[in-house]
C-alpha cells in the first residue's frame, strides 16, 4: 500500500512543528525521514497514526483519502508504528501486551490469550524473532522489547510500517539485524517509513530519503547521495562532517583508575573492577550500549558517587572521598549527560551560568563582594570564543537551543585550568553544525596536552574522537581497543561478547 | 541484568521477612511466657450459635500456651527458611508462624480471662467488611490511575443515603439498593474533576471528604434527629443461613450466616481477582493505570475506561457504605465511618494493589480491631491505643519495602491528556 502526506500543518502554540508537509510513500518501499532532534518527525509520524491531529493537511492510503482520528483508524487503514519510546506496559507479558486493545474472549468472558501465543510464535519463526510470548516486558532486554512491538504491528496485519527512530536504543549489532529484517519485510511487500538522525543507516537500508528540517520537507534524495549532501539539506548550511585530528601525543598519566567498584546503597556493584588509564594528550572513550554503568563510573569519577571501593587518582593524588567540589577544583572539566538538569541553571542568565563554579573568587568577587561588570566582560569573551548564539549574556540559559546550551556547559568547563576533562553524551540532541564545534572543541584540547575521558554511545562519535577505546558492558570494561579496531569489533564487544575478533565477520 | 537483580533483591527481602519471623518468635518466647510473673488459665470458647459443637471451651494456662504457641511460630519460621532454601513458595509457613504468635499474644493478653474465640474472628470478619469493600472501591479507581482518597466519603455518604433511603420506605432491601448509586454518585464527583479538569488528586479526594462530611453532618443534624422516627430508623438486613454450611464448626457462624452484604462481599472479591488478571476489563484498566499513552497507541479510550471504572469503585464503595446503617445498627449517625475510608486505603497499600491482598490486609485490620475491643473488656496490659495504631504500622512497614516489592500503579494519580506526553 502507499502513503500520501497532503499540505500536513501542526502547530504546538507558537512553535509550527510541521509546516505543509508533503510527501509519498511507494509501496514496498522503504523510505526513510531524516532530520534532527526537534525537526518534526515525531509529530509527523504521531499524526499518520491518529495520536496527534492535524490542524491542516490530507493522508492518503493508495489514493484514497481517509480519516485518522485515532490509532485505531490507523490500525484499520494498515498502518501500524514502532514508537520512539515503546508502547509497551511493562509488568505485562508479551501476549498481553499484544491483544491489548483487541482483545477476545473465550466463553466464560475470560481472556484468549491461546490464539495470541500461537501467533506471536508463528510471527516470531517466520523473522527469526524469538520472543517467548509469556515473558514480562520489562524482562526483556530492548532490542527484544522493538521485536515485539514489530510483532504486534505484524498481527495486526499493518501494510504499512512506521518505524520511529527504531536504532536508538539498540546495539550496533542490532541494529544490523533489524536493517535485515526492515528489508525482509519490504520484500514481503510492506512499505516502511524508517526515521532516523543517522546518515549512516539510511544509506544502508532507505530507497528514498525525505529530509525534513524545521518541520519543512527540505528535499528528497537517493541513498546514492554523499552523506555530506544530507548533511547540509539537515542543517541548512554546508558541513564537514569528519573530524580533522592528527594522531595523538600521549603524555604522562593523568587519570588512573585501579580496581575501581561502584555500589549502590544496598551493596550492588554499578560498576565493577574498572582498571582505566587517561594519560594528557590522549582522548580515551568509554563506549557501551546505554545503562551499562557509564553514567555511574563518570559520576564517581567526579564524586558524585559515594559508594567507593578501589582508587581513582588524579595526578597522582586519590580522589576517593573528596567531595564534588573538591574533586573539580583538584582539576577535573565535567560536562554531564543531562545538561538541561546537571549542567546548567536554566533559570539562571548565561553570564550567571557561565561563573556558576568561579563566582566567588577572583576576577568575579573581592571579599563579600560581587563584580557584575567584570564578570559580564568575561562572559562576552566566552560567548566569542565559544561561538554561543544567544541574544544577549543576559538571557535566561533556558532561551537557548540545545547546542548553544551545551557550549555554555563547555565554555564554563574548559575555561578552569584543568588537567582531565569528563564529557557524557556531549553531543546527545545537538545540530549537526554544534556537533562539528564540540567535536573539534574537544580534539583541541587534547593537542594542548589535556587528557579527556569521553562517555559516549554514539560509535560514530566515539571513533572520529577516541585514541584508545574501552567498552562497557554490564558494569565492566570488558575490553580496551586502540581506535583502529573494527566497527564490528567494537559492536560484538557492546553486546557483551568478548571472543571478538574470532567472530569479527559474523554479524 | 535487570531479571537477575531484581531476583535477588525479591529474594533478599524475602529472607529479612524470615528473619524478622525469627526476631519476632523469639520475642514471643522471652515476652510473652518468660517474664510474665503471674500466669493463670485462659478459656477459650469455641461456640457462638446454633453451628455444631467441636469443642465447647479450652481451658490452659497462660505460660504454658505462650510456650506452645511460641514453640509452633519457631517451627513454622524454621519451615520458611527450608521452604526458602529449596527455592518453593512459604506462603503456608507464614500463615503458621502467624497463627503462632497471634495465639501465643492471645494467651499472654488474657491470662486469668475468658475468649469468645469464635466471637472474636465473626467480629473481626464484620468489622473488616466495610474495609474490604472500601479497599476494593481504592484498587478498581487507582489500578485505572486515579488516585482514590475520597472512600471515606464515598462509604460515609452512601451509609447516609442507604439509611435515610431504608428509613422512609422502612425497607433495609432499598437502602441497600440505593447505596451503590450514591456511591457512585460522589464517584462522578471525582471522575470529572480528576479526569476531565485534572486537578490535584489527593487535595480533590480530601476536599470530596470534607464535603460529604459536612453535607451529611448538616443533614443529620438538621432533618434526621427533628424526625427521627420517619428519617433515621431504618429497619436492618437479616442474617440468612446458608443451609448446612452454616453449622460448620467455628466457621459457619462465621462466614455463613451473615446478611446479604456480606456474601455480595464473597461475589465482588472473588469477580474483581479473577477478573483484575485475567479478562478484558482487568488489562485495559490496568493498561491505562500503567502506562496511558501504551493504552491510547492501541485505540484504547484512556479517559472513558478511567471515568467507567472511577464509577464502578465509586458503586463497590456504595455496599460497603449501606454495611454501617441498613447492614448493622439501621440509623445513620454523624461521622458513623470514622476514618475507616483511610484504613481501607491502608490496607490497600498493604495488600500491594491487589484484590486478596487487600482482603487478607483489611482482616488483619479488622481482627486487631476486634482484638482491642474483646481486650479491654477483659482489661490487658497493653493500652487499646496501640492497637488501633496497628493497621498504621502495618502500611508504614509495608510501604518502607520490608516485606516485599510495593509497587503503586505507574500512573497511578496522573492526569492523561491526549497527545501531550510527548
Ligand atoms: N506535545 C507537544 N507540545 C508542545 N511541543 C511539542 C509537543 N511535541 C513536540 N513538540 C515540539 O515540536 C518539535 C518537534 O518535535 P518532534 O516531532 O518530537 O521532533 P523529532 O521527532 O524530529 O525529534 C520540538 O520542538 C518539540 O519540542
Ligand atoms: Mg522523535
Amino acid at each position: 500500500m502507499s502513503l500520501e502526506l497532503r499540505g500536513i500543518t501542526k502547530q504546538f502554540g507558537s512553535l509550527v512543528a510541521n509546516d505543509d508537509i508533503n510527501f509519498k510513500v511507494e509501496a514496498g518501499e522503504i523510505h526513510a525521514i531524516l532530520g534532527e532532534n526537534g525537526a518534526g518527525k515525531s509529530t509527523l509520524m504521531n499524526i499518520v497514526y491518529g495520536l496527534l491531529a492535524p490542524d491542516k493537511g490530507q493522508i492518503l492510503v493508495d489514493g484514497q483519502e481517509i480519516k485518522i482520528k485515532s490509532p485505531l483508524d490507523a490500525l484499520a487503514a494498515g498502518i501500524g508504528m514502532v514508537h520512539q519510546h515503546f508502547m509497551l506496559i511493562p509488568v505485562f507479558t508479551v501476549a498481553e501486551n499484544i491483544v491489548l486493545g483487541h482483545e477476545k474472549t473465550n466463553r466464560a468472558g475470560l481472556l484468549d490469550l491461546a490464539t495470541a501465543r500461537e501467533e506471536i510464535i508463528r510471527v516470531s519463526k517466520e523473522f527469526n524473532f524469538e520472543v517467548d510470548p509469556d515473558a514480562l516486558i520489562e524482562d526483556l532486554p530492548v532490542g527484544i522489547q522493538q521485536r515485539v512491538e514489530i510483532i504486534r504491528a505484524l498481527i495486526y496485519n499493518s501494510k504499512i510500517l512506521i518505524l520511529d527512530e527504531p536504532t536508538a536504543v539498540l546495539t550496533p549489532q542490532e541494529t544490523d539485524e533489524l536493517l535485515a529484517n526492515m528489508k525482509k519485510l519490504r520484500d514481503s511487500g510492506r512499505s516502511i517509513v524508517f526515521i532516523t538522525h543517522k546518515l549512516r543507516e539510511v544509506k544502508a537500508v532507505a530507497d528514498r530519503i525525505s529530509i525534513i528540517r524545521r518541520g519543512k520537507v527540505v528535499g528528497t534524495v537517493q541513498p546514492s547521495a554523499s552523506q555530506e549532501e544530507m548533511a547540509s539539506l539537515m542543517v541548512g548550511r554546508p558541513v564537514d562532517l569528519t573530524v580533522n585530528k592528527a594522531d595523538g601525543k600521549p603524555g604522562k598519566t593523568i587519570l588512573e583508575m585501579v580496581d575501581l567498584n561502584v555500589l549502590d546503597t544496598t551493596g550492588r556493584a554499578l560498576a565493577s573492577k574498572i582498571n582505566l588509564t587517561v594519560s594528557a594528550g590522549e582522548v580515551v572513550a568509554v563506549a557501551g550500549v546505554q545503562g551499562n554503568g557509564q553514567s555511574e563510573l563518570a559520576e564517581a569519577i567526579v564524586g558524585l558517587r559515594e559508594h567507593l571501593t578501589g582508587s581513582i587518582k588524579l595526578s597522582g593524588n586519590e580522589l576517593i572521598g573528596r567531595s564534588v567540589d573538591e574533586c573539580l577544583k583538584a582539576g577535573i572539566a565535567y560536562v554531564p549527560e543531562s545538561r538541561e538538569l546537571d549542567g546548567l541553571i536554566s533559570s539562571f542568565s548565561i553570564t550567571e551560568n557561565l561563573i556558576l563554579d568561579t563566582h566567588g573568587e577572583a576576577p568575579y568577587s573581592k571579599g563579600i563582594f560581587y563584580k557584575p561588570a567584570m564578570a559580564h566582560q568575561v562572559a562576552l569573551e566566552r560567548i566569542k570564543e565559544f561561538d554561543i548564539r544567544a541574544q544577549s549574556a543576559n538571557d535566561p540559559a533556558s532561551s537557548l537551543s540545545g547546542g548553544n546550551k551545551q557550549k555554555v556547559v563547555l565554555a564554563r568547563e574548559l575555561s578552569r585550568p584543568v588537567e582531565l576533562v569528563v564529557v557524557c553524551q556531549p553531543t546527545r540532541g545537538l545540530d549537526v553544525g554544534s556537533i562539528e564545534f564540540v567535536h573539534q572543541r574537544l580534539i583541541s584540547e587534547r593537542d594542548s596536552g589535556r587528557a579527556v575521558l569521553l562517555f559516549s554511545t554514539e560509535l560514530d562519535e566515539v571513533f572520529a574522537l577516541a585514541d584508545r577505546i574501552a567498552i562497557m558492558y554490564r558494569g565492566e570494561i570488558i575490553a580496551i581497543v586502540p581506535a583502529t579496531a573494527s566497527r564490528e569489533e567494537v559492536g560484538l564487544y557492546m553486546a557483551g561478547i568478548r571472543t571478538a575478533t574470532a567472530k569479527g565477520g559474523a554479524a | 541484568m535487570k531479571n537477575k537483580t531484581t531476583m535477588s533483591r525479591e529474594s533478599k527481602r524475602k529472607l529479612n521477612g524470615i528473619y524478622s519471623m525469627a526476631i519476632a518468635s523469639i520475642f514471643s518466647i522471652v515476652v510473652f511466657a518468660y517474664l510474665p510473673k503471674v500466669s493463670g488459665d485462659v478459656t477459650y470458647s469455641f461456640v457462638l450459635d446454633k453451628e455444631w459443637v467441636l469443642i465447647q471451651q479450652w481451658v490452659i494456662d497462660s505460660r504454658v500456651g505462650a510456650y506452645g504457641f511460641s514453640a509452633l511460630s519457631v517451627l513454622f519460621t524454621a519451615l520458611a527458611y527450608y521452604l526458602f532454601r529449596k527455592g518453593k513458595k512459604h506462603g503456608i509457613a507464614i500463615f503458621g508462624f502467624s497463627i503462632g504468635f497471634f495465639m501465643a499474644f492471645l494467651c499472654w493478653a488474657s491470662a486469668g480471662d475468658f475468649v469468645p474465640f469464635t466471637g472474636l474472628l465473626q467480629g473481626g470478619l464484620i468489622l473488616a467488611v466495610p474495609l474490604i469493600y472500601g479497599s476494593l472501591a481504592g484498587l478498581v479507581c487507582e489500578r485505572s490511575g486515579v488516585i482514590n482518597i475520597a472512600i471515606e466519603g464515598q462509604l460515609l455518604g452512601s451509609a447516609f443515603v442507604a439509611g435515610v433511603v431504608g428509613s422512609l420506605l422502612q425497607n433495609a432491601w432499598y437502602g441497600l439498593l440505593v447505596a451503590p448509586f450514591a456511591g457512585a454518585l460522589i464517584s462522578v464527583l471525582l471522575a470529572v474533576f480528576a479526569i476531565k479538569y485534572r486537578i490535584d488528586q489527593v487535595i480533590l479526594g480530601f476536599v470530596i471528604n470534607v464535603l460529604v462530611i459536612g453535607l451529611t453532618s448538616f443533614a443529620a443534624q438538621r432533618f434526621l434527629r427533628e424526625d427521627s422516627e420517619k428519617w433515621n430508623e431504618s429497619p436492618i438486613l437479616q442474617p440468612i443461613n446458608i443451609p448446612i454450611l452454616y453449622k460448620l464448626p467455628i466457621i459457619g457462624p462465621m462466614f455463613f450466616s451473615q446478611t446479604i452484604i456480606i456474601y455480595l462481599l464473597y461475589v465482588i472479591i472473588i469477580v474483581t481477582q479473577i477478573a483484575l488478571f485475567k479478562s478484558k476489563w482487568g488489562l485495559r484498566m490496568r493498561s491505562v493505570g500503567e502506562l496511558p499513552v501504551a493504552a491510547e497507541s492501541v485505540g484504547i479510550d484512556v479517559n472513558k475506561v478511567r471515568f467507567r471504572n472511577v464509577i464502578i469503585a465509586g458503586a463497590i464503595a456504595g455496599f460497603g457504605g449501606a454495611y454501617f446503617t441498613v447492614g448493622s445498627v439501621g440509623a445513620f449517625s454523624r461521622e458513623m465511618t470514622a476514618g475507616m475510608g483511610f484504613i481501607a486505603l491502608a490496607a490497600l497499600i498493604f495488600g500491594r494493589w491487589t484484590p486478596l491482598g487487600a482482603l487478607s490486609a483489611a482482616l488483619v485490620f479488622g481482627f486487631a480491631d476486634q482484638l482491642r475491643s474483646v481486650l479491654s473488656i477483659a482489661g490487658t496490659p497493653i493500652p487499646s491505643a496501640f492497637m488501633m495504631m496497628v493497621p498504621y504500622i502495618a502500611t508504614i512497614i509495608a510501604v518502607s519495602g520490608f516485606v516485599g516489592r510495593v509497587r503503586a500503579p505507574a500512573a497511578d494519580g496522573i492526569p492523561y491528556q491526549r497527545g501531550g506526553s510527548h
